[in-house]
């Protein structure tokens, strides 16, 4: 059923009793020409491009839980490409520019709000930075914006401008950049790669990948053996425990990240907003409330939820940036598992194993690559070649020394 | 998550830096394959969900290199030795 504001009048005088599932649930067939493993915003996106793109349609995404109960739906929901690398520019762009067409193309209401996202600087030589990311962003084609005091107070009157520690001396402003509805991204792409007639198989989980002569060639699951041309791995936060399962060791390790929702309060931050002396960042939701976060806890962890020292460092920064966060009431936190790469950038690549190929290492930036994560790992599983701008994501970077470190913190994934 | 130092006792984590997998060991780079050994050592790891066995520091405190198992499932901490002890890296 094709969703418009035809259909939504029809349903409203048919007291909304027709309404479709947004997708069916298949048995799993006995061998797929392609084998997504993970359900979540880059699985099935890989699903729904590799079926709209390719025309590789005999095509399963394997999810052991539900769909989006992962990262897709453990984010703050932040959708940006202001990258300073040559490496990561042309593919968040890329990113960028799909969420700008993407619920046209799903025919899907995923709240694409292109709002501005704002980095603020603190100090002299952090504007330099800044001024070079810029930079570098508009030699590729990203529109970036520096902004002065009085441009941020524009935005944002509420900022605490002359803090004693942390004056705010002006910001970095992609407007371009904003929030998308992240659940909603998570069905849209599964109800239109189910359109195209990709099996989503909810429930099912992987517990081996059979390996013959060196190739992969199909998938032991909690609801059998499933054969596969090619299997794709996009279980970020869980990579290495699946990619272990074929005899790989990643360069990844797994950290929680935690994120914050506050009660609803009347409309108050415009846009994006970012602290630059601290790691804090915060957007407000349609129904009103302030969504943020910040660091990762610093530890290995596959818990989905983080300890207390995080959340007091979060709320300090918030505090720190717009103090009246402080009356304002904590609604919830949860915790995320983020696959945490050893130079902060992700991996699109094949494997060692044949017919077998990763999508991980997300770090904590995940979410806003998801439409170009699944353009481009569709695009390798169905040509067996990297697409061009996910040429710098490859397997074998560590160890030819080709890494793409964006804040130059070497290989510990907790500083990234 | 709380870390009992066996020098402060039982101390908050955040007390305390992280540097990750305890059972790292460097290569030796007179070996013919260090080149391969010393990528695998920086770069990839076993990041297992169980038991692990991690490196802390206590910075804020008596600045001792600490081994420390902990479960990733569940950030519950068993037992914590000194890193001297276990000798190499």
């Amino acid at each position: 059923m094709r969703y418009s504001i035809f259909s939504v009048l029809r349903q409203a005088l048919a007291g909304n009793r027709g309404w479709a599932p947004a997708w069916r649930e298949p048995e799993p067939k006995r061998h797929y020409d392609v084998v997504i493993v993970g359900g979540g915003g880059h699985g099935l996106a890989t699903a729904y491009y590799l079926a709209r793109v390719h025309g590789v349609r005999n095509v399963a995404v394997l999810e052991k839980n539900y769909v989006g109960s992962g990262n897709v739906g453990r984010n703050t929901t932040i959708i940006r490409s202001n990258y300073l690398l040559p490496g990561n520019i042309p593919f968040y762009e890329w990113s960028l520019k799909l969420w700008e067409g993407l619920e046209q193309e799903l025919n899907y209401n995923a709240m694409v709000s292109q709002r501005g996202v704002l980095n603020l600087f603190h100090t002299e030589a952090q504007r330099d930075l800044f001024v070079r990311r810029g930079n570098s962003m508009r030699m590729h084609g990203v529109d970036a914006e520096l902004l002065d005091v009085a441009g941020v107070r524009r935005i944002a009157p509420f900022l605490d401008f002359d803090n004693a520690r942390f004056p705010i001396r002006g910001g970095l402003l992609q407007a371009r950049g904003g929030t998308v509805r992240h659940d909603a991204v998570a069905w849209g792409y599964a109800r239109a790669a189910d359109r195209l007639g990709v099996d989503v198989i909810q429930q099912c989980e992987v517990t081996g990948i059979r390996v013959e002569a060196g190739a992969a060639v199909g998938l032991e699951t909690t609801r059998g053996y499933i054969g596969a041309g090619r299997i794709g791995l996009a279980c970020a936060g869980n990579s290495s425990r699946v990619a272990a399962l074929a005899g790989l060791r990643l360069p990844i390790e797994s950290h929680v990240l935690q994120a914050f929702v506050s009660e609803g309060l009347k409309p108050v931050i415009p846009g994006v907003i970012t602290f630059g002396a601290g790691h804090f960042y915060v957007s407000q939701s349609d129904k009103g409330g302030l969504v943020f976060g910040g660091d990762i806890d610093g530890y290995n962890s596959y818990a989905q939820r983080g300890n207390l020292p995080t959340v007091e460092d979060v709320c300090e920064g918030g505090m720190a940036l717009m103090p009246f966060l402080g009356r304002v009431r904590l609604l919830r936190s949860w915790g995320g598992i983020m696959d945490m790469s050893m130079d902060g950038s992700p991996i699109i690549d094949r494997t060692p194993v044949g017919r077998l190929y990763l999508n991980a290492g997300w770090c904590y930036g995940g979410f806003k690559a998801t439409p170009a994560s699944g353009w481009c790992f569709a695009h390798l599983l169905a040509r067996d070649e990297p697409h061009a701008v996910a040429r710098a994501y490859r397997l074998d970077r560590f160890a030819e020394g080709r890494l793409v470190d964006e804040k130059g913190q070497g290989p510990f994934p907790n500083r990234h | 998550m709380r870390i009992p130092c066996p020098h402060c006792g039982l101390r908050g984590h955040e007390e305390f830096a992280y540097l990750g997998d305890a059972t790292l060991r460097r290569p030796d780079p007179a070996a013919p394959d260090a080149e391969r050994a010393f990528a695998e050592y920086a770069y990839r790891r076993d990041n297992p969900a169980g038991r692990h066995r991690e490196l802390w520091y206590h910075a804020q405190g008596c600045g001792t290199w600490l081994v420390v198992e902990r479960d990733t499932l569940t950030h519950e901490i068993g037992r914590v030795t000194e890193a001297r002890e276990q000798g190499g890296s």
